[in-house]
């Protein structure tokens, strides 16, 4: 049995390199990876928390969680697609309108 | 009969509507018969309800037609007494004969059937000033006249100076109404109601002295705006912009005689104020002799009829202020008359030479012209004073009558008997310049006859001229007697009794208009160049009289210059900068945060992604430190 601190810990680590590359991506497509990867560290931490209570709800929450966000990525994905199609590039710096 | 008396508002009232939405259809000259028709009827109505009056065989009466504010006393309700109607009478009488010369001199007008409309129009107007039952209802007729003389001096708008001319008109008048609303409030304050009944019933038990003196001094400040009295009087010359049938209906013989009517109808209140009355009587005078000395150097035929009109209100005012107000009325009925001719005198002259003014470039007319040259004359030696013509008697129980007051109107009365001579100085002055002599026309201008549509009222108007004054002699006083029961409980002067009292102060006035008419004959029979030397002999007095003593210049400088300047600093340096600056500065405040704060919107997503982590950074280190 390993401890639910490491679990954390991966959790953390994870959700720590998705923040990192939102920051410092440009590419619409990778961004939408790295947001990917804090939404699974997210779903670890729940199932490892859920584990250490010995509490079914976390586990219970991560299913719903994994069915949204695949509705969330059919639609993220279609959008960043229709950009491409528009712009032919995916590059988010170039997506400035809302400047002030 | 009395009961109907509303119909006599109603006819020219109705008239002008219909005009005002017919008058281009109905066109010339059908209009101008619609709207002489109107008034004409007005006046045979008023004729048939007054004469019960005259044999004494009806009482005053209240008509009333409905209830307007019946908290103060003010309701649509017509009184109907000797006074009223006489003064109907005249409105309507004079009104058509004028209505009826006006439809030759518009001739050709392109807005002949609007100039119909106004006139008619202004016969309700007026008609309802003279009518009211109430301070209200007189109120309005008050403001009514005045738009409409606004309207019709400003009838050519398309001339500068005669829109200038009726805006003058307009805010002159404006200062005088302002008094006149005044003493109305003081009115209501002191007596809870407008009503003429309930006011004059009750005024010795309400008014003090002190209180009665403020209302006749406010009412006098606002008669001397309407009836153009010193210092108040600078519109009327200029109002001779209008068309002359206007001159003559409005500004010689009815609107500017309210504020005499107005004095005459709150007589009861000027008794008790015996200061204000003889207030009234000391403008009156120095009005007479202020605008006659004014007459006697004027070039334009309508100027002198204009300051003539201007001095003889004074003489109505001298008589309603030394509480004559018998020879006050009679010397605006009379007045009416003469005035009336001569301004349509004036009009049919003018007429002829194509628009002229100038009398330097009259003369000789009486051969082109005789019916206007000799109802003319008539007029001049009536307005002269000239024995039997209507202003002789008028004007002599004036001076009669101020004379038998005494005391400091024994002064007015030298006032009034220097400005008699005066008066039949410039009067003949003019007669002779546009009449007699030789033709000094510009050339090109062919003096032709008036029509018989402008020549049978100037011959109704001589024939009253003529014997108009034979109603009030100190012979048969049939007007002192028709009046009587309106002026009943309050102290009237009358004019003194004995045939040899009368024949000294007659012989006196008479003495003096026949100085003053055959000075002015001997000295303009002569030829051009002697008349003009003797005018050059009297600079710069004649220079000063000739522009009417600068008074304009004086009021420019002193009133008009200081108001726009004052308009100048509140529009330029109190609205601009702090009104309008104030509701600008919030907007530019706003303008401004937003414009600091747009650079935070970078457009980068990664900005704003930085932002959310440093915002959950802090919420769950928060959290975490124990928060909540």
């Amino acid at each position: 049995m390993v401890e639910p601190g490491l679990y954390m810990t991966v959790a953390a680590v994870l959700f720590f390199i998705g923040a990192l590359g939102m920051l410092v991506r440009r590419n619409a497509l990778v961004m939408f990876m790295c947001i990917e990867l804090m939404l699974n560290a997210v779903n670890l931490t729940l199932i490892s928390a859920g584990r250490a209570m010995n509490d079914l709800n976390g586990q219970v929450a991560v299913f719903f969680i994994l069915v949204v966000a695949a509705a969330e990525v059919v639609v993220g994905l279609a959008i960043i697609v229709a950009i491409f199609r528009r712009r032919s590039t995916a590059s988010v710096d170039e997506l400035n309108e809302m400047r002030g | 009969m009395t009961e109907l008396i509303w119909i006599v508002i109603a006819l020219p009232l109705l008239a002008a509507v219909v005009l005002h939405f017919a008058g281009r259809r109905l066109g010339e000259p059908l209009s101008g018969w619609l709207a002489s028709a109107a008034i004409g009827a007005s006046f045979v109505f008023a004729l048939v309800a007054a004469l019960p009056f005259v044999d004494g065989g009806a009482d005053a009466s209240t008509v009333l037609l409905w209830d307007w504010m019946p908290a103060i006393g003010a309701s649509f309700e017509i009184q109907w007494d000797p006074l009223s109607a006489l003064m109907t009478l005249v409105v309507t009488g004079v009104g058509t004969l004028i209505h009826v010369f006006a439809i030759g001199y518009m001739h050709n007008d392109g807005r002949f059937g609007r100039f119909f409309t106004y006139l008619n129009l202004f016969a309700a107007s007026m008609l309802t000033l003279v009518l009211a039952g109430n301070f209200a209802m007189l109120f309005l007729g008050w403001e009514l006249v005045g738009l409409c003389s606004y309207l019709l001096i400003g009838f050519w708008f398309d001339r500068p100076s005669a829109s200038a001319a009726a805006k003058k008109a307009f805010v002159v008048n404006r200062i005088g109404d302002f008094g006149f609303m005044i003493a109305l409030m003081l009115v209501f304050t002191r007596f809870g109601t407008l009503s003429f009944a309930g006011v004059f019933e009750q005024a010795p038990e309400v008014l003090t002295t002190g209180t009665a003196t403020a209302i006749g001094l406010l009412l006098l400040v606002g008669a001397a705006g309407k009836s153009a009295q010193v210092p108040l009087y600078v519109w009327l010359p200029d109002a001779m912009e209008g068309p002359t049938p206007v001159s003559a209906l409005i500004h010689a013989a009815t609107m500017v005689t309210a504020g005499v009517y107005v004095i005459a109808r709150t007589a009861a209140i000027f008794d008790l104020a015996p200061v204000a009355s003889t207030t009234v009587a000391t403008v009156g005078a120095v009005t007479a002799l202020w605008a006659a000395s004014i007459a006697l150097a004027q070039r334009d035929i309508k100027k002198v009829l204009a300051y003539s009109t201007v001095s003889q209100l004074g003489y109505m005012f001298l008589a309603v202020g030394s509480t004559a107000y018998v020879a006050g009325i009679f010397h605006l009925m009379t007045h009416a008359f003469f005035k009336a001719l001569l301004f349509l005198g004036a009009g049919a002259v003018i007429h002829a030479m194509n628009d002229e003014q100038d009398m330097h470039k009259m003369g000789g007319l009486l051969k082109r012209m005789p019916v206007t040259g000799i109802t003319m004359g008539i007029a001049t030696l009536a307005i002269a004073g000239i024995p039997p013509l209507a202003g002789f008697w008028s004007k002599d129980e004036i001076l009669a009558s101020s004379f038998e007051r005494g005391g400091w109107f024994s002064v007015l009365f030298v006032v009034g008997l220097i400005t008699a001579l005066l008066t039949a100085f410039y009067m003949t002055r003019q007669w002779v310049l546009v009449f007699l002599g030789e033709p000094r026309w510009d050339e090109g201008v062919e003096p032709h006859r008036a029509p018989s549509v402008m020549g049978v009222p100037l011959i109704i108007l001589a024939v009253l001229s003529a014997v108009g004054g034979l109603v009030n002699t100190p012979f048969r006083a049939t007007l002192e007697h028709y009046l009587e029961p309106v002026f009943e409980g309050i102290s009237l002067l009358h004019p003194p009794e004995g045939i040899g009292l009368f024949i000294v102060l007659a012989g006196l006035s008479v003495f003096a208009a026949l100085v003053g008419g055959g000075a002015a004959y001997m000295t303009y029979r002569r030829p051009v160049g002697a008349w003009q030397r003797f005018e050059e002999g009297l600079q710069p007095l004649w220079g000063t009289w000739e522009d009417a003593y600068r008074v304009d210049d004086l009021y420019g400088k002193t009133l008009v210059a200081p108001g726009r300047k004052l308009a100048e600093i509140s529009a330029f340096g109190v609205d601009l900068p702090l009104i309008d600056g104030a509701v600008n500065g919030v907007a530019g405040l706003f303008l401004g945060i937003g414009q600091r704060l747009r650079p935070l919107q970078t457009g980068y997503v990664r900005n704003y992604a930085a932002l959310l982590l440093a915002g959950a950074v802090v919420v769950v280190g928060w959290l975490l430190a124990g928060g909540l």
